[in-house]
């Protein structure tokens, strides 16, 4: 599992981030809180929205359903109730995807969010797991072992305890399969912690 | 988001700077701001910065069917998206004005001026004909996008490999990447947008407006030219009046500048071709620079998942076995079972169509939450049953059964002209509660 990770400068009154795993990469940009349209308000915390941008056509369908993903995991994590009547938008765009796309934009939204200063109780992290047809584990699979697998699973890890925060399936595996997958997902997911912490420090070590 | 409006004083020391032939980031008025290109690891993806502007673009083919009218030719697309992250104030709903004209722009320098062969997209005339999609998406607005875009696209066409096809006869036959190397796009020329601001009714221009610049300008006159000194669009828009020695002075600047920006561009083509013919590393993973603060990176690590079956059986034989999925249903009276508590019934009388209850047999779709499963409408339970729908051709809205003994049941009908009419009706039609007592 390759990961690399740049970070652009701050531009328009947002953060910037453009975050890489192997060839994937997405670009994520965080607002807020900021200003809510009235409709949208919630009295007692900040109104969370994500918008995922795919790099070729309008979004469709796929496109909703990975960014409503993205939203259930931020708003188990953000301190909504620390910025009432606010929104906190967490736009993203698809650079390129070669594989576990999910993944990657769960740590990019994450790394936004951290680099802008939204308050969160935890950070959290995308794992992909792929399990293919005599039934090996591959973590962080390319988009060719993702077709060819029996079953691709996403899982959202928080930082704290590594507990589950979001799950996502897709194909055939039996139970003692998913706990495999999901055991295998918590050690990898301590990789990703320590990359976000080494590289704040890095960011932060001039300041 | 709603955009921060420019204070007059800012508008005020923007226009006065202009006077003095002073830019608020020290380039002269002739200048451009650093243009950098950076290339994806597919065929036909970019990401152009002109300052601090930057835009995505990605090529992408597609084998259709040809436009009726233009049989032997390929289909051209291409579609300007302004993210929500360039700009607070765009947001999904708001910015048509802006984004028709860049993309009406975009189409005419590219498509009109014929820069790309499209009879060379043809596969099978009248049949297959390949369909080229160019999206753009600005990434960060910080003014001139219309020039960022149209190099943005221009480099992504150039970089773009299709897919080779040959036909034999009647068969078509189409090569994955790996079996035959994709084909480049056949391109004649590069048009470029360069960008004038005026201000002050004319009298001083700015070559690539930063953002600040584009708020106080009184309007702004886009060329797009190739190298060849060829005007493919020109577009003078705010309303401005030049004089044509106006006009022709920004011609002659623009070609100084295309021709630059050309150079440019041909550099950064050969480069990236270089890299991946030799093998080297490419994408955008590489162009960040290493040293940089901001950029980490780390390598491929193996993950240690030794243990990991071990604990998954340990959590597996710890946890509890899963409840039984069905329970054990009651039954009430002959066609009447009932499975699990089930919740109040929250719907409310509504104003003029009644619940209708499903009937049927235990055999219906059972739903998990449980429902209260009830057969035909003979079988009277607790609370008062709603009958059937009767749908008949008769104008009477409410139709009242009487039968001896009992009250009267409402039928509802389904009527299909608009008329009301109270049917006739021998005992005094009791005015039904609108809202059930919450029971």
């Amino acid at each position: 599992m390759m990961v690399a990770q740049g970070r652009v400068e701050v531009m328009k009154a947002g953060k910037f981030l453009m975050y890489f795993e192997g060839d994937t990469s997405v670009l994520a940009g965080v607002y807020g809180p900021a200003e809510v349209k009235v409709s949208k308000e919630i009295f007692n915390k900040a109104t969370l929205e994500v918008i995922l941008r795919p790099k070729i056509g309008l979004p469709g369908v796929a496109e909703k359903s990975r960014e409503r993903l993205i939203r259930n995991t931020c708003e188990a994590v953000v301190l909504g109730a620390l910025h009432p009547r606010t929104s906190i938008t967490i736009v993203l765009q698809i650079i390129s995807d070669a594989g576990s796309l999910l993944a990657c934009c769960l740590n990019a939204a994450c790394m936004a969010l951290v680099d802008a200063g939204v308050p969160m109780r935890a950070l959290f992290c995308g794992v992909t797991c792929a399990l293919d047809a005599d039934g090996t584990l591959v973590l962080d699979p390319t988009a060719k072992q993702e077709k060819e697998a029996r079953a691709v699973l996403t899982f959202a890890l928080d930082s704290v305890d590594q507990k589950l925060l979001m799950s996502t399936t897709k194909g055939l595996f039996s139970n003692a399969e998913l706990q495999q997958c999901l055991a295998a997902a918590q050690a990898a997911s301590q990789h990703v912690f320590r990359f976000y912490r080494e590289s704040l420090q890095r960011r932060y070590s001039k300041s | 988001m709603k955009e921060t409006p420019l204070s007059n004083c800012e508008r005020r020391f923007l226009l006065r700077a202009i006077e003095e032939k002073k830019r608020l980031d020290g380039r002269q008025t002739y200048d451009y701001r650093s243009i950098k290109i950076s290339f994806g690891t597919d065929y036909g993806c970019c990401i152009v910065e002109l300052g601090k502007t930057r835009v995505l673009g990605q090529v992408s083919c597609e084998l259709v069917s040809p436009k009726l009218n233009r049989a032997t030719e390929g289909i051209l697309f291409f579609n300007l998206e302004l993210s929500q992250m360039a700009a607070p104030a765009f947001e999904p709903g708001r910015q048509s004005d802006l984004l028709v004209k860049l993309n009406r722009l975009l189409e005419r320098c590219l498509r009109n001026s014929k820069c790309i062969d499209t009879e060379s997209l043809c596969v099978v005339a009248g049949e297959k004909v390949w369909q080229i999609r160019v999206d753009l998406h600005l990434l960060n607005h910080d003014g001139n996008i219309i020039d960022a875009a149209s190099i943005a696209a221009i480099v992504a066409l150039c970089h773009f490999r299709r897919p080779d096809v040959s036909v034999q006869g009647d068969e078509v036959t189409l090569y994955t990447p790996e079996e035959r190397a994709p084909v480049p796009l056949s391109i004649h020329h590069m048009p470029i947008c360069v960008s004038f601001a005026f201000f002050q009714q004319g009298t001083f221009l700015l070559v690539d407006p930063s953002e600040r610049e584009e708020r106080v300008m009184d309007g702004l006159l886009v060329i797009a030219m190739n190298k060849h000194r060829e005007i493919c669009t020109l577009q003078s828009s705010g309303g401005i009046m030049l004089l044509n020695e106006q006009v022709l002075r920004c011609s002659k600047i623009a070609g100084v500048k295309v021709a630059e920006i050309t150079e440019l561009i041909q550099k950064a083509l050969e480069n990236d071709e270089k890299v991946r013919k030799e093998g080297g590393k490419f994408g955008f993973a590489e162009s960040i620079a290493n040293h940089r603060i901001t950029a980490f990176r780390m390598e491929k690590a193996p993950v240690d998942t030794s243990d990991v079956e071990e604990k998954a059986e340990e959590i597996i034989a710890e946890a509890a076995p899963p409840p039984e999925v069905v329970s054990n249903p009651v039954l009430w009276t002959p066609g009447t079972a009932q499975i699990g508590e089930g919740i109040e019934n929250s719907w409310g009388d509504l104003e003029d169509s009644e619940k209708e209850e499903e009937g049927g047999g235990s055999d219906e779709a059972i739903v998990l939450d449980s429902v209260r499963v009830a057969t035909d409408v003979d079988v009277p339970s607790a609370g008062s049953r709603d009958a059937p729908i009767v749908l008949s051709d008769s104008e009477e809205e409410d139709m009242i059964i009487l039968e001896p003994g009992k009250s009267p049941r409402k039928v509802r009908t389904q009527t299909i002209s608009a008329k009301q009419e109270k049917a006739p009706s021998k005992k005094p039609v009791k005015k039904r509660k609108k809202k059930r007592p919450a029971n």
